[in-house]
């Protein structure tokens, strides 16, 4: 399980913002912890711990969304000094939620879409056509913007 | 896409401080199965693993930490963490240990990972064989009460999951040859040679 934090941090991060994404990563593991003794020999442990960050991710959104209270200042990104692409990762955060969750699962996991649709719920087709939607705005937002 | 990648860069220091929050909420919840950490030592970097009961694993590099791992996982529990601090006893006393300033280990054992025969030959190795001593085989299976289970003496010891804190490397040859060790013949050596000195 250890061997995927990287992994479940940088989904949760593009999904929710990386103010949010300490917290959600800290429960998907906790939850993942708790329910570990019950996961069958030879599931997919990256889909599983994908699947409780997805869920973790959509509370996080929805308690966001009851307290919506303004934040004075943006938040940190944390990452200016590694020289990320600003421009694409606000481009991933104004995706709709679909089609970011989408994105985020596909390729920054590797995840196959039959193992997304599982996730966001409806057909794998839905799942690729939702991750191909989104990097069509990415690509026109950031070829906009160059 | 593959600029996503980049877009979302993931340092090692991020994760190490998640995965020390977790550990502590995990062990504050209970849930924490069996915590594991690794000591730089003169004999290379020991793995110590411990379940709530107490240390239940010592194994050398040579052994693969990956793959004790994994069978930590397999026998005891996924529920495998790194989490130094309910080993910082065990650390603290193998940094005495290794330093020449202590001659017993005083901490609890979790014991599960031997059984039968084999566990009667480790309690009896780590009550009655003191610092700075060596038993024979053969002596070792005499005082675990088969003298004859000259061999399944040196399976024990081969097999010894808790190695330096339960002192296989005090059992050698009747003809004073070292013998095989769990951590090689050259880590043997030294802990023998800094027990004697």
């Amino acid at each position: 399980m250890a061997e995927f934090g990287p992994t479940v941090l940088r989904v949760v991060r593009a999904v929710l913002g990386p103010a949010d994404a300490d917290d959600a990563w800290s429960e998907t593991f906790l939850a993942a912890l708790r329910a570990y003794p019950q996961l069958p020999a030879g599931a997919n442990v990256e889909a599983w711990l994908v699947t409780i960050a997805h869920r973790k991710a959509v509370d996080v959104t929805r308690a966001a969304a009851r307290h919506a209270v303004p934040v004075a200042d943006p938040p940190e990104t944390g990452a200016e000094a590694d020289l990320p692409d600003l421009d694409l990762v606000a481009a991933v955060a104004a995706l709709p939620p679909k089609q970011r969750q989408a994105v985020a699962y596909h390729y920054l996991t590797g995840l196959p879409y039959a193992e997304i649709a599982e996730i966001l719920g409806g057909s794998a087709d839905a799942a690729r056509r939702a991750a191909a939607d989104g990097i069509a705005a990415l690509r026109r937002t950031i070829g906009a913007n160059r | 896409m593959n600029d996503l990648l980049d877009a979302f860069p993931v340092e090692e220091s991020d994760v190490d401080r998640l995965r020390g929050r977790l550990a502590a909420a995990a062990e504050a919840e209970g849930i924490l199965d069996v915590a594991y950490r690794t000591v730089d030592t003169p004999v290379g970097p020991l793995l110590l693993a411990a379940t709530e009961q107490g240390l239940v694993r010592v194994a050398y590099p040579n052994q693969g930490h990956d793959a004790v791992l994994q069978a930590l996982a397999d026998r005891i529990s996924p529920r495998v963490l790194h989490a130094p601090a309910r080993l910082d006893p065990v650390a603290r006393q193998l940094d005495d240990y290794f330093a020449g300033r202590r001659r017993r280990f005083d901490v609890p054992l979790d014991w599960r990972l031997s059984t039968g025969f084999r566990s009667t030959v480790l309690h009896h190795l780590a009550t009655d064989v003191d610092y700075g001593r060596t038993a024979s085989y053969a002596a070792l299976a005499a005082l675990a009460g088969n003298p004859r289970a000259v061999r399944a003496v040196g399976t024990a010891c081969a097999t010894n999951p808790l190695p330096v804190v339960v002192p296989c490397h005090r059992v050698v040859r009747s003809d004073g040859a070292n013998g095989y060790y769990a951590g090689g013949v050259e880590a043997k050596r030294t802990l023998l040679d800094l027990e004697a000195a």
